[in-house]
């Protein structure tokens, strides 16, 4: 797929969203954890329980924006032998399920496949977009060429941190939606959401019309439903994560990330 | 050959700023300061007073008749002694440049990472000196091999982390490092220890370590009433090299050449040689470098019988320098750096770091190239005293019980 999209599948999904009043549920998950074919289950697991988006997470031996969940699962997916090439078989399972979904990465794999070739190859797929966490608007020339090129999202990160004028350049390159770090730190779950998050959501607001979704910290439904009320989107990934990592079996951790994921839905649903 | 560095921290096409955006507010902090104090009177005279009176600079040079005579084809070698500095290496050069930043800044606790340990005593040290809280991370590895230094730390009154996730070594340190920073950025400053992670730090770690070649360059011509024909340093991350290579980049005659860590030899697959091994550009550690990586951009871990230079990275620098051919870079195996040990200790008596070993072992090799006509610059850039019990080991000599002990 070589041409421009208007509107990419996530996009649709966080419209669809706010059509119905809410913010939208994204969710991530590696590939590969605990094997290639229970990620994709696990994926469409979420999918059937109300998450709106799937995030996909590409396996990194240096996940330094990542906490100990996290860190465990990508760890243990790498083990396990999961290959790049494995996040365009989750896109394909998720886009064919009808969702629709991000392939969050740190930069280096990409580069290494070549960043034209894994823009055109996960378009092919029908994943929207990336979201990059160590990769930031102003070293992201190639990327920007590329996602214009084969019409997928570029999801930058703002942070409490960011300065002004960094909000206006970084939301400006941002397409699909703008990932808002909820706080100063790595992913994993936190027992409060904190004051930040809102503060940012603002801020950014004055600056860009792009939805924007929150990430970091948010494990539970009751926060799940206080960040859906100034958010577009809310963005879980180590709670889900959890679910895999602590079951027993497989079954088990489906059933319990099946749970999981529909209290959240229940939250961005009030 | 003149070298220019561009905004945004590019060494040719190496270098740049691969960072969480949690993180850029406080390296644009950084810069914005670093470029006002080193345009400030008082805090270059408050730094270089701290090289004098706390540090011990200016570091002397050692010419080593004998390691030359009999080890090195009888070229004339020249030993730069950082190894003399305050805690025991070049890295307090830099240290106490980044801590005094540090209080500039109105922040109160540093981080760092160590792979040998010498990187966090000096910024133990610094932190105690200048009373700020100081935290250090560790590859639970490296904390056994380097435990005397670990205890050196925590005397000094940081506190030492130990970090089990990966390699468990310097690499998974610097991971844990850049977490810890992302969470606290607004009161603690990343003392990071090499020339590398995102501009500004490759520039501003080289500029503190400068002051090795601008004494030793002339030095060299105050003694010698010459230029080196070569200047040979040990290359982890790449500080002490950088350091002493820097003064001498517009010196054309001039060799360059960096000693990676071989490990078990560039074919064996245990090693850390980024330029001689499989490595290829890509980033890790928020720059764009040459790194050791598998077909789908997976890094792979590095070997080095020495902790410091057990990186699977390089400086950006040095990325630059190698593409454009203006320096060299070899690996030394972890067998030729402990003969290059045991002979310097054994002719001169200078218990070296297994790390400036590796700039022993490659003057060994350029020495006998050479021959007697050579003058060779090395740098020491540090000493043993930390190796001791890994050289013990390698060489067999204690007991089981003593090695125990």
């Amino acid at each position: 797929m070589s041409t421009q999209q208007d509107v990419s599948g996530v996009s649709a999904a966080l419209a669809a969203a706010k059509a119905e009043g809410r913010a939208a549920l994204i969710g991530y998950l590696p590939v590969g954890y605990p094997d290639v074919d229970t990620s994709i289950e696990a994926m469409l697991t979420m999918v059937r329980n109300g998450v709106d988006i799937v995030e996909i997470g590409l396996p990194y031996t240096d996940p330094l924006m990542d906490g100990p969940v996290i860190q465990t699962a990508a760890t243990g997916a790498l083990a396990s032998g999961v290959h790049v090439r494995d996040v365009f078989r989750a896109a394909e399972a998720v886009a064919g399920a009808g969702a629709s979904c991000e392939v969050m990465t740190y930069w280096n794999p990409v580069l290494r496949y070549g960043v034209d070739a894994f823009a055109r190859d996960l378009a092919a797929a029908g994943g929207s977009g990336l979201i990059t966490p160590d990769l930031v608007p102003d070293e992201a020339a190639d990327w920007i060429t590329a996602s214009e090129t084969h019409g997928l999202d570029r999801v930058f990160l703002i942070a409490p941190s960011s300065t002004p004028e960094r909000l206006v350049t970084t939301t400006a390159a941002c397409r699909g939606f703008v990932y808002a770090a909820s706080l100063m730190g790595v992913t994993g779950a936190r027992e409060a959401v904190g004051s930040e998050a809102a503060q940012l959501v603002e801020r950014a607001r004055t600056v860009t019309e792009t939805p924007i979704c929150v990430g970091l910290g948010v494990s539970t439904e009751a926060q799940a439903a206080e960040v859906a009320g100034y958010a577009d989107g809310v963005i879980v990934g180590s709670a889900l994560v959890a679910t895999l990592v602590t079951a027993a079996d497989r079954n088990e951790g489906l059933a319990t990330l099946a749970q999981k994921a529909a209290s959240l839905a229940d939250g961005v649903r009030g | 050959m003149t070298q220019t560095t561009p905004p945004l921290g590019r060494f040719g096409a190496y270098g740049g700023r691969y960072v969480p955006e949690a993180l850029v507010a406080a390296l644009e902090e950084l810069d914005e300061h670093r470029a006002k104090a080193m345009a400030d009177p008082s805090f270059v005279g408050e730094l270089t007073e701290l090289q004098r009176s706390y540090t011990g600079r200016p570091s002397i040079i050692t010419r080593v008749r004998r390691f030359g005579d009999e080890h090195c084809g009888g070229a004339q070698v020249v030993l730069k002694r950082e190894d003399l500095n305050h805690t025991g290496s070049h890295k307090i050069n830099n240290v106490l440049g980044q801590a005094l930043l540090t209080k500039r800044m109105g922040k109160t606790r540093v981080i760092a990472e160590t792979g040998a340990g010498q990187h966090g005593v000096a910024t133990a040290t610094a932190a105690a000196l200048m009373g700020l809280d100081c935290t250090v991370y560790m590859g639970r590895v490296d904390t056994e091999r380097q435990a005397l230094n670990v205890a050196r730390m925590r005397l000094l009154g940081a506190e030492v982390v130990p970090v089990d996730h990966g390699s468990r070594t310097l690499k998974d340190a610097v991971n844990e490092a850049f977490r810890d920073w992302v969470a606290n950025v607004a009161h603690t400053h990343y003392v990071l220890g090499t020339v590398t992670g995102p501009y500004p730090f490759p520039e501003m770690v080289r500029d503190f370590h400068r002051v090795i070649g601008v004494e030793a360059r002339a030095q060299m011509l105050d003694e010698y009433g010459r230029l080196p024909d070569a200047v040979l340093a040990c290359v982890g991350g790449g500080s002490n090299a950088m350091g002493i290579f820097h003064r001498f980049i517009d010196d054309s005659g001039v060799r360059l050449i960096g000693l990676e860590g071989g490990g078990d030899g560039p074919d064996s697959g245990r090693h850390a040689a980024r330029f001689t091994g499989q490595a290829i550009p890509g980033v890790l550690h928020g720059a764009y470098t040459y790194v050791l990586q598998d077909e789908e951009g997976q890094t792979i871990e590095s070997h080095s019988v020495s902790a410091g230079l057990d990186y699977p990275s390089v400086g950006p620098e040095h990325a630059f320098l190698r593409d454009s051919g203006r320096a060299e870079y070899y690996p030394v195996t972890d067998t030729e750096a402990m003969t290059a040990f045991e002979a310097l200790s054994r002719t001169e008596g200078i218990l070296p770091a297994i790390e400036s070993a590796h700039a022993a072992a490659g003057a060994m090799k350029i020495g006998r190239e050479l021959g007697p006509d050579a003058l060779l610059l090395v740098n020491l850039s540090g000493r043993g005293d930390k190796d001791v019990h890994t050289a013990a080991k390698w060489f067999g000599l204690l007991d089981e019980g003593e090695a125990q002990g």
